[in-house]
């Protein structure tokens, strides 16, 4: 009888447990009218006092965004979204900006701290500076005056708009053009917030920096723009972390990230999302529509790009790099994890434009449940790229007999001396491994997660340290209930 | 410490064990031996728990609990061990961390905290050391690019880090050169004791002459068919199974 009981409570716990970010904070917030028009992105502009070039180039993206149709040739399904029905800025109501951590509503730190970032601790002790954008309005940035010390610019978007109008109106938009795609064109119009960061020439940045993004407020899109520029010889390792409340409604989330490196400077930029992915039934979820793209503008440069995707609905993303310097090198690790009813197309473009440029692209596909993944990648090499070189390794693990994965490579060389690699494997978790794994003690989901953990090893091992461990748990818990 | 009582098992409809037979009491080292196809890796499978092996009939108590509704990794907690004929590569995982998994796995099962890292990495070298195993080979993944022989002294290795009570080992002996066979019964000799029981099945007596058995059994058809102390084993050997065939 007790052992009935027993079950069913974690029976029923295990049905509301399993998605451990899934709350929302009650806090009052300021919404923009519901909709999509000239009018939204003029109040978009206008709330976060915009200078007029910024409200131009805003208008001329909403006007393109009009003409041009869904993208579909990504491998996913889905309704069509109904852009009108949606909000577009929200904002937690605080009378003023605040100062310093102090000042922040302290529910908002609540937020935080039961997604595991005590900001005040990770100030303190991690040495880790952290932006923080919750749902649009970036609302605590640390660590800003030590990093201004060294000349490092590390600020909201809005910010950096107001205190360095000359850096961002050189910069936005010069890799990812509004035109770009249809998300691209989205974000450019009515983007709200985002992560700022600057380089001066020959400064390694002393710290990781970090951004959570977080989406709270009910639909409400949650369109970021990140803007890195590392000028010459400067390096930095950027950390963005994803997670969004349960909701049943289909979110879109449109992000753009312009990475510029210019001569010898290195831009590493990890990401781990853990968006809302839906239920079980696939209800719900975020659409995760991202362009991120970086621009290797400088010879000897370099832009590395490490991704977790275990969230969101959909995923349709595509972290690239535009190896346009001579020498310069372009690097993507991804592991894209997906159960239950998820949907993933992700990878790259390497486009090879300088001589000597290299490229490597590490791709680890896991598809659990009924879900369904691509890996879409594309080399492209141009006609005066000399000597360049790409690996290009994918490697698919399918747990279970419902889902699917697929390896798309579009490869185009345009110059004889281009040498290009690419492999591809593709592999089911074998019971004797499981067996193997099970005799030893380990319980099935245990076992799972150390295959799947080592599957994922070459990738995870690009991860600074205290995301590498956060990202191995993120792996065990996202394939919690796949097996059996 | 292990009995077995007859014991019907089947694989896809057919059946392979047919009712076996078999106790073995503490600290008693047994062999098996019998032609290929006797049912010698299904009784080890069975005895493990390995899915896809239905059992129709009979029981296995050890320490006189019946183990036959238990998980895998719930004998393995109970203090069963099997020492795999062909271990199998798990890519992107290394020894060592695959080592505390398994015992940190073991441990939770029966509600003991964590092994403490340091503890952990003492234990490791000290067996390592006994079966002349490198720590760069703990660094590689679980028997990935390593040879026949490193693969079944790795599986001694994993024995004594987990010091079960009752280890079978399933053809320990094949594919090892003498040397490598001397290590790998070094490393089982070693673990002997009164409180731990060996069931060893192979095909040859070799084996038995560096662990030395208290009792051989013949195994034919799924079925015991003799049994008796080691002189049985060389008299096998003389003879061969042909009179066993089924």
């Amino acid at each position: 009888m007790s052992s009935i009981t027993q079950e069913t409570i974690d029976q029923v716990e295990a049905l509301g447990g399993k998605y451990e970010a899934g709350f929302v904070t009650d806090i009052e917030s300021e919404k923009a009218p519901k909709g999509l028009s000239e009018d939204t992105v003029r109040f978009v502009s206008a709330k976060k006092g915009e200078p007029e070039w910024l409200l131009e180039w805003r208008l001329k993206a909403f006007r393109h965004w009009q003409t041009m149709p869904e993208p579909t040739w990504a491998k996913v399904n889905f309704p069509e979204f109904d852009y009108q029905d949606a909000y577009y800025y929200a904002s937690p109501l605080t009378k003023n900006k605040p100062k310093s951590l102090d000042e922040v509503d302290p529910k908002l730190l609540e937020t935080y701290e039961k997604l595991g970032i005590p900001l005040r601790e990770q100030e303190m002790l991690a040495g880790v500076a952290v932006d923080v954008v919750f749902d649009s309005v970036s609302v605590a940035t640390t660590f800003r005056k030590q990093l201004a010390e060294q000349g490092i610019i590390f600020c909201s978007i809005s910010d950096a708009i107001k205190e360095h109008p000359e850096l961002v109106k050189k910069y936005l938009g010069s890799v990812v053009p509004y035109h770009d795609n249809k998300h691209a064109c989205l974000n450019s119009a009515v983007f709200t917030d985002g992560s700022f960061v600057y380089i001066p020439p020959g400064v390694k940045c002393p710290m990781e920096l970090s951004t959570y993004f977080r989406i709270n407020e009910m639909n409400t899109g949650q369109f970021e723009r990140t803007l890195i520029i590392a000028d010459k010889g400067a390096y930095v390792s950027y950390l963005e972390g994803c997670t969004a409340p349960m909701r049943d409604e289909n979110q879109l989330h449109a992000a753009v990230v312009e990475l510029i490196t210019h001569d010898d400077a290195e831009i590493k930029y990890s990401t781990v999302q853990n968006w809302y992915p839906g239920d079980e039934n696939g209800k719900g979820g975020i659409y995760n529509f991202v362009t991120k793209r970086g621009m290797c503008e400088g010879k000897n440069s370099k832009i590395s790009w490490t991704q977790v995707e275990t969230g969101s609905a959909i995923t349709w993303k595509y972290p690239s790099c535009i190896l346009k310097g001579d020498n310069s090198q372009g690097e993507f690790y991804s592991v894209a994890i997906t159960g239950n009813y998820q949907q993933a197309d992700t990878g790259t473009k390497m486009i090879h434009i300088g001589r000597n440029t290299k490229s490597r692209i590490i791709a680890k596909t896991i598809s659990a449940g009924k879900s369904d993944s691509t890996y879409r990648g594309q080399v492209k090499i141009m006609p005066k790229a000399i000597n360049a070189r790409n690996f290009t390794q994918c490697d698919s693990l399918l747990i279970g007999d419902q889902c699917g994965a697929h390896t798309v490579p579009y490869i185009e060389s345009r110059n004889a001396t281009a040498q290009l690699e690419h492999e591809a494997t593709t592999s089911k978790i074998g019971d004797d491994q499981l067996f193997y794994c099970q005799q030893r003690g380990l319980s099935e989901e245990a076992a799972v997660a150390l295959i799947v953990n080592g599957f994922c090893k070459e990738v995870l091992q690009n991860l600074p340290m205290e995301f590498a461990v956060e990202a191995q748990k993120l792996v065990a818990i996202s394939l919690e209930g796949s097996v059996g | 410490m292990v009995q077995i009582k007859n014991l019907h098992a089947s694989i896809a409809g057919k059946e392979i064990l047919k009712g076996l037979t078999l106790d073995i009491p503490d600290g008693q080292v047994h062999a098996i031996m019998g032609p290929n196809g006797s049912g010698k890796s299904t009784l080890s499978y069975v005895i493990a728990g390995r899915e896809g092996y239905e059992v129709t009939g009979g029981e296995i108590l050890l320490d006189g609990q019946n183990i036959m509704a238990m998980a895998p990794e719930e004998r393995a907690a109970a203090g069963l061990f099997l020492a795999f004929q062909y271990p199998v590569e798990i890519p992107g995982v290394a020894m060592t961390m695959f080592m505390k998994t398994a015992i940190n796995g073991i441990r939770k099962q029966r509600g003991e905290g964590e092994i403490d890292a340091l503890d952990f990495l003492k234990l490791m070298k000290k067996k390592q050391a006994e079966l002349g195993m490198s720590d760069e080979m703990m660094k590689r993944a679980v028997n990935v690019g390593f040879s026949g022989g490193e693969k079944k002294r790795n599986e001694v290795l994993q024995m004594a880090m987990l010091e079960p009570r009752m280890a079978v080992l399933d053809e320990t002996d094949s594919g090892l050169d003498i040397d490598a066979l001397k290590v790998v019964a070094d490393g089982v000799n070693k673990l002997r004791s009164d409180k731990r029981s060996f069931l060893v099945i192979t095909h040859y007596q070799r084996l038995l002459d560096y662990i030395k058995p208290d009792v051989v059994h013949v195994m034919a058809a799924g079925k015991i068919v003799k049994t008796g102390g080691p002189e049985l084993a060389l008299e096998l050997e003389k003879t061969g199974y042909a009179e066993y065939a089924a």
